[in-house]
């Protein structure tokens, strides 16, 4: 029998180097006639000891890593001889960054044969979909509505609401959306479901397409991810060959299929109307609401529009019930929240937990501080829309409602660390750039304001009437707040005015805004 | 390095023929013909337009509104590096720098030489393993002053 060993094919293991490491692992085998059955995984987003490859063992799976080319030889001779490896991690289950978490959504992320809707089966796959279909439509959508499950796109909306309005609208064709732009710097949940679990993704579309009547369904993914386009184009194919998209699903009377879609470099179209728009194949600008999509969504047709991890909650759900799922978090925010840290951290990765754990606990004691070994003296939580917060608001749990109570957001679910070397009159500065940059153009306050906002970040940079400039940036981020269409413009004043707020010494000012606490 | 031909209207005459009836086919359709060509020739436009019954107008919208699609052919390599926050906080802000001082040319444009295209990129989702770049189509991750330059000068090859 030949020995099993898994290798990431996830993007943020292959840059790397994991497709070295297994072509190193190929070659040392043959070398050593030993049989080996190189299996392409996602990644289990233990990023810093990336490349990581994992052994099945009768006890079971063991971790190496970080290994590079030179290690696979070492490895091997290792596994023979039952030896000790100075890379050995142990049994990968026991790692107690992975043991602490909570793994629902992630739960086969850098386990499964990602391209096998077989291997998909044997770990669980497909039995939400069993029982959505014993279910029927509506009680589909009150399982959703029981688990509280809230749209992890950022928003935060109650996903079976969104279901029920569109089961109750009526249309000659009805759409399920992915949102897969997943353009916030500091996230990338998305692309690790995508690139490690992408049937995860199809089955929760597919009991979402069920509930509401559609037939058709788009993923929308950015060009910046073509590792997830190709992963998510495999294993739809694998699906339809296996019949769990297409015609009569599972042998019941709904058909469903999926088409993948390639975005064009434009973050706007994170937003839902204008990723719409994309699909239709026009300029990615913001509609007005309402009509909101679940009226008159895609091509004029009631349309339901999730983010990825919403879609990929959902077969959990359906497998453990929505009570199961209900019972993690805190507050209004039930289940599961799939954090990434990233940025100057010491351990960055993928950390699935309940909501309620605090922003401390995350940035110090799992992320380990900061990768260059100096204090942390920012954090960026939600994207580049989202607040920067200081040490001070490190008691902050991970909630909806509370990081809303102290001015920020948790958005998609990613943390950035920054080191006491940052300029957070730099940071603020690149909130508005950007936000110039990604302006669709359709409303005033984010196209112009985004610029005005960088020429006087500029202007207070270099002390040119600071205290009027500051009032003036302060003005501005409420007209952005209040005058824009979507969270472009008007999330654009979170991380402005949290590093106003927090940081005024960057600014070259005495504190004078109130803190937030 | 990269798949482009010359601008061939016939091809180009296929291609679109190939994609015309798909519903909200412009997307898909301009990736294909920069596939193709490895930019979006002005020429192209009048043909899509009679092709989906729009107006050149909508149509050289599309094309201006999209960062990814070009206006004219790109160096023989594309260099991306990610300029995005968590990129910035694993240090690229100096990176970007070096790249740009060793090619003498800014971001978002090519060396006189045609060899390499850089370009900016907000966010290739390896925060976690940042800083981060993307050559020809390559992710790297833990970019230092090292990889930068063994990337730069596979790009100069």
């Amino acid at each position: 029998m030949s020995l099993r060993i898994f290798i990431p094919r996830d993007a943020g293991a292959l840059a790397v180097g994991a497709e070295e490491v297994a072509a190193s692992f190929a070659t040392a085998a043959k070398r050593s006639s030993l049989a080996i059955d190189i299996v392409r995984t996602g990644s289990r987003g233990l990023y810093w000891l990336e490349p990581m490859v994992e052994v099945e063992t009768p006890a079971g799976r063991i971790a190496f890593g970080p290994l590079t080319p030179g290690d696979a030889e070492g490895v091997l001779g290792a596994l023979v001889t039952d030896g000790a490896h100075p890379l050995r991690l142990g049994p990968t289950e026991d790692i107690p960054w992975l043991n602490r978490q909570t793994r629902l959504t992630f739960a086969r992320c850098g386990v499964v044969d990602l391209r096998s809707v077989a291997d998909y089966r044997r770990h669980g796959g497909y039995a939400g979909l069993t029982r959505a279909l014993s279910l029927g439509p509506e009680a589909i959508i009150e399982e959703v509505l029981q688990s509280g499950l809230r749209g992890r796109g950022g928003a935060g909306f109650p996903t079976g609401i969104k279901w029920r309005t569109v089961a109750q609208a009526q249309g000659a064709q009805k759409y399920i959306v992915c949102n897969a732009d997943e353009g916030d710097s500091g996230t990338f949940a998305d692309r690790m479901i995508m690139e490690g679990d992408p049937l995860v993704l199809i089955e929760g579309m597919t009991i979402a397409a069920i509930a509401t009547g559609a037939t058709k369904g788009y993923v929308y993914i950015r060009s910046e991810y073509p590792h997830a386009v190709a992963a998510m184009e495999a294993a739809c194919a694998a699906a339809r060959r296996d019949s769990a998209l297409g015609h009569g699903i599972a042998g019941s009377p709904y058909d469903f299929d999926i088409e993948v879609r390639v975005g064009a470099g434009a973050y706007v179209c994170g937003e839902e109307t204008s990723l719409l728009e994309s699909i239709e194949g026009k300029r990615g600008t913001v509609r007005a609401k309402p009509p909101l999509p679940a009226h008159k969504g895609l091509f004029g047709q009631p349309t339901v529009i999730n983010n990825v991890l919403s879609f990929a909650s959902v077969p959990v759900i359906f497998e453990k019930g929505a009570a199961f799922y209900r019972d993690f978090g805190m507050g209004r925010s039930r289940g599961t929240m799939p954090i990434q840290l990233a940025g100057n951290v010491r351990h960055g990765g993928l950390f699935e937990t309940a909501f309620g754990i605090t922003l401390g606990e995350l940035v110090d004691e799992i992320g380990g501080g900061t990768a260059s070994g100096r204090p942390v003296r920012a954090v960026q939580v939600g994207g580049p829309l989202g607040a920067y917060f200081p040490r001070a608001l490190f008691d902050t749990p991970f909630d909806y409602e509370a990081f809303a109570a102290r001015d920020g957001l948790i958005g998609h679910g990613g943390i950035v660390v920054f080191d006491d070397s940052v300029d957070m009159a730099k940071q603020a500065r690149f909130a508005m750039e950007f936000c110039a940059i990604e302006s669709c153009g359709k409303c005033t306050p984010c196209r112009i304001g985004s610029t005005r906002g960088v020429e006087t970040i500029d202007r207070i940079i270099r002390g040119e009437d600071r205290d009027a400039n500051l009032t003036l940036v302060e003005d501005l981020c409420n007209t952005m707040k209040f005058g824009s269409l979507c969270a472009l413009g008007g999330f654009t004043p979170y991380p402005v005015l949290s590093a106003l707020t927090h940081f005024p010494e960057d600014f070259g000012a005495a504190p004078r805004l109130q803190a937030a606490e | 390095m990269r798949p482009a031909s010359h601008w061939n209207p016939e091809r180009a005459a296929e291609i679109i023929a190939e994609h015309a009836g798909r519903q909200g086919a412009l997307l898909p359709l301009l990736h294909a013909i920069q596939h193709a060509f490895g930019y979006v020739d002005e020429a192209a436009e009048p043909m899509i337009a009679d092709a989906l019954n729009i107006s050149r107008a909508e149509v050289h919208g599309v094309v201006t509104f999209y960062h990814d699609f070009r206006h004219a052919p790109a160096g023989r390599h594309v260099l991306k590096l990610c300029r995005a926050e968590a990129c910035q906080a694993a240090g690229a802000d100096p990176l970007a720098d070096h790249a740009q001082a060793r090619l003498g040319v800014p971001m978002g444009t090519t060396a006189p030489d045609g060899s390499v295209t850089l370009e900016p990129v907000y966010c290739l989702g390896l925060c976690a393993t940042a800083p981060a770049a993307m050559l020809n189509g390559r992710v790297v991750g833990r970019l230092d002053s090292a990889r930068l330059e063994a990337l730069l000068a596979e790009a100069q090859r």
